[in-house]
């Protein structure tokens, strides 16, 4: 708790991280709590260890005595599934939100734009797609974002890269695929995610398409007033990683949940194989359906992920599975309507075709060289 | 006093626009939370992500939903 000072209501230069202590009993304040948050952080990471060691024996325990289900039966399989994927997704959720937080607390979109303003195009593309991933973002911020990006003459294709890469490259999605499936699909998922990122909007910039974002978007052009930026210490982080664990993991557990309830599921009731048919390396077609059931779905990284693992498990094709997902994250409803706001029609269905396109030859690629 | 609530209407917006009225509820202040869901008003005051509280024509918070207490706190000192 931090009480009002007389003095200290105004943010100290930005060039030291914190302001000296007044007194030699407030550093020592300051220092115990330090050591307490510290503390604290060391005693969760051990309990989240001992509980992430006890989900494997725990869920058979429950699956296999305490209901009394035949682990050959397809409703044990099923329910084994849940119960061991749902106490573990939820946990790693928790530790990679967390740390997420606190990797975040370090990026701002103002920082971002100012490492963003007066690049060029092509360097300017690929840090755009960089920054998007690690950038707070949240949909609902994107037209702020993108006016905030145009203003200072960053330009519109530097700007697209960011908004593509920002909800494609999850952090989340892809630590709960290194999780699940090891280095290789999550390296697959963030080298190819930002890929079409710096491409979509390397393309979208030549194309010239500056004349379908809303004119009054350059008229009323003008340089905004630059608020006091926070100071952060160890604690301050620390906070912000659990402020981020309650935002997310809060909103998104239901989520993961259906999720997890979906894959179960497939787990138990979807014989081997039976989609190697229809989602599988041979059938080309199933690139392109996966994209267009995909893009106008919306559900957050979290509760797609065990969907994939599911659908992976009984012989979809890699390709096939990545590209749903990533029309599923990373085009959505909601947020082009909120980007409507913005650009133009012919502007908005440019961004849509062209993402879709990418994801599209990322499926196919990986289904032909996989 | 002037308080203000930038955002373009998503759940988070609504989320700080409530903490906010019940912080000068139970300071009781007699302001209304301002709404402000204009762009070229948001734009203006320098805001890239929604939702921010503004005091006074200053930025207070960017991108976060503050607790009732934590605006509280900022509306006191």
């Amino acid at each position: 708790m931090k009480l009002p000072v007389l003095g200290e209501s105004e943010e100290a230069p930005a060039c030291c991280a914190q302001p000296a202590p007044r007194t030699t009993a407030e550093a020592a304040a300051r220092g115990a709590s330090r050591v307490k948050t510290a503390a604290l952080l060391a005693g969760g990471l051990a309990v989240w260890a001992a509980a992430y060691a006890l989900v494997h024996p725990l869920s058979e325990l429950a699956a296999f005595r305490v209901l009394g289900l035949s682990p050959s039966s397809r409703l044990g399989q099923s329910v084994a599934f849940f119960l061991y994927d749902a106490p573990k997704v939820l946990l790693l959720l928790v530790l990679i939100v967390f740390g997420v937080g606190i990797v975040r607390s370090f990026f701002t979109a103002e920082r971002t734009r100012a490492l963003l303003a007066g690049r060029r195009e092509s360097v300017g593309n690929v840090l755009a797609a960089l920054l998007g991933v690690v950038t707070p973002f949240c949909s609902c911020s994107a037209v702020p974002l993108f006016l905030g990006f145009v203003e200072v003459g960053i330009p519109l294709g530097v700007t697209l890269s960011f908004l593509v890469a920002a909800p494609m490259v999850n952090e989340v999605a892809l630590v709960l695929l290194l999780g699940l499936f090891g280095w290789k699909v999550a390296a697959l998922y963030l080298v190819t995610g930002l890929a079409i990122a710096v491409a979509a909007g390397f393309v979208l910039g030549r194309m010239k398409l500056e004349r379908y974002v809303e004119p009054w978007v350059y008229a009323s052009m003008k340089r905004s007033e630059v608020h006091e930026r926070e100071r952060l210490g160890f604690q301050g982080r620390v906070e912000k990683g659990v402020e981020a664990v309650r935002d997310v993991v809060g909103k998104v557990w239901p989520w993961v949940l259906a999720g997890i309830a979906v894959g179960a599921g497939v787990h138990g009731y979807v014989p081997e194989g039976l989609l190697a048919g229809f989602m599988g390396k041979s059938a080309w077609w199933s690139v392109p359906a996966a994209v267009a059931i995909g893009v106008p779905m919306y559900s957050n990284a979290a509760g797609i992920i065990p969907v994939v693992e599911a659908l992976l498990g009984k012989g979809a094709a890699l390709g096939t599975v990545l590209a749903f997902m990533m029309s599923v994250i990373g085009l959505s409803l909601p947020e082009i309507v909120i980007l409507r706001k913005v650009l133009r029609p012919p502007l908005i269905a440019a961004f849509v075709g062209i993402v879709a396109l990418g994801i599209l030859l990322v499926g196919w690629l990986f289904n032909a060289v996989l | 006093m002037k308080i203000q609530v930038l955002g373009t209407g998503c759940d988070r917006c609504k989320a700080l626009t409530a903490n906010a009225e019940k912080a000068v509820e139970a300071l009781g202040l007699s302001v209304a939370v301002e709404k402000v869901e204009d762009l070229r008003e948001i734009m203006r005051l320098g805001v890239m992500t929604t939702p921010a509280l503004v005091v006074d024509g200053k930025v207070r918070a960017a991108g976060k939903v503050l607790t009732a207490d934590a605006v509280m706190e900022l509306l006191r000192s």
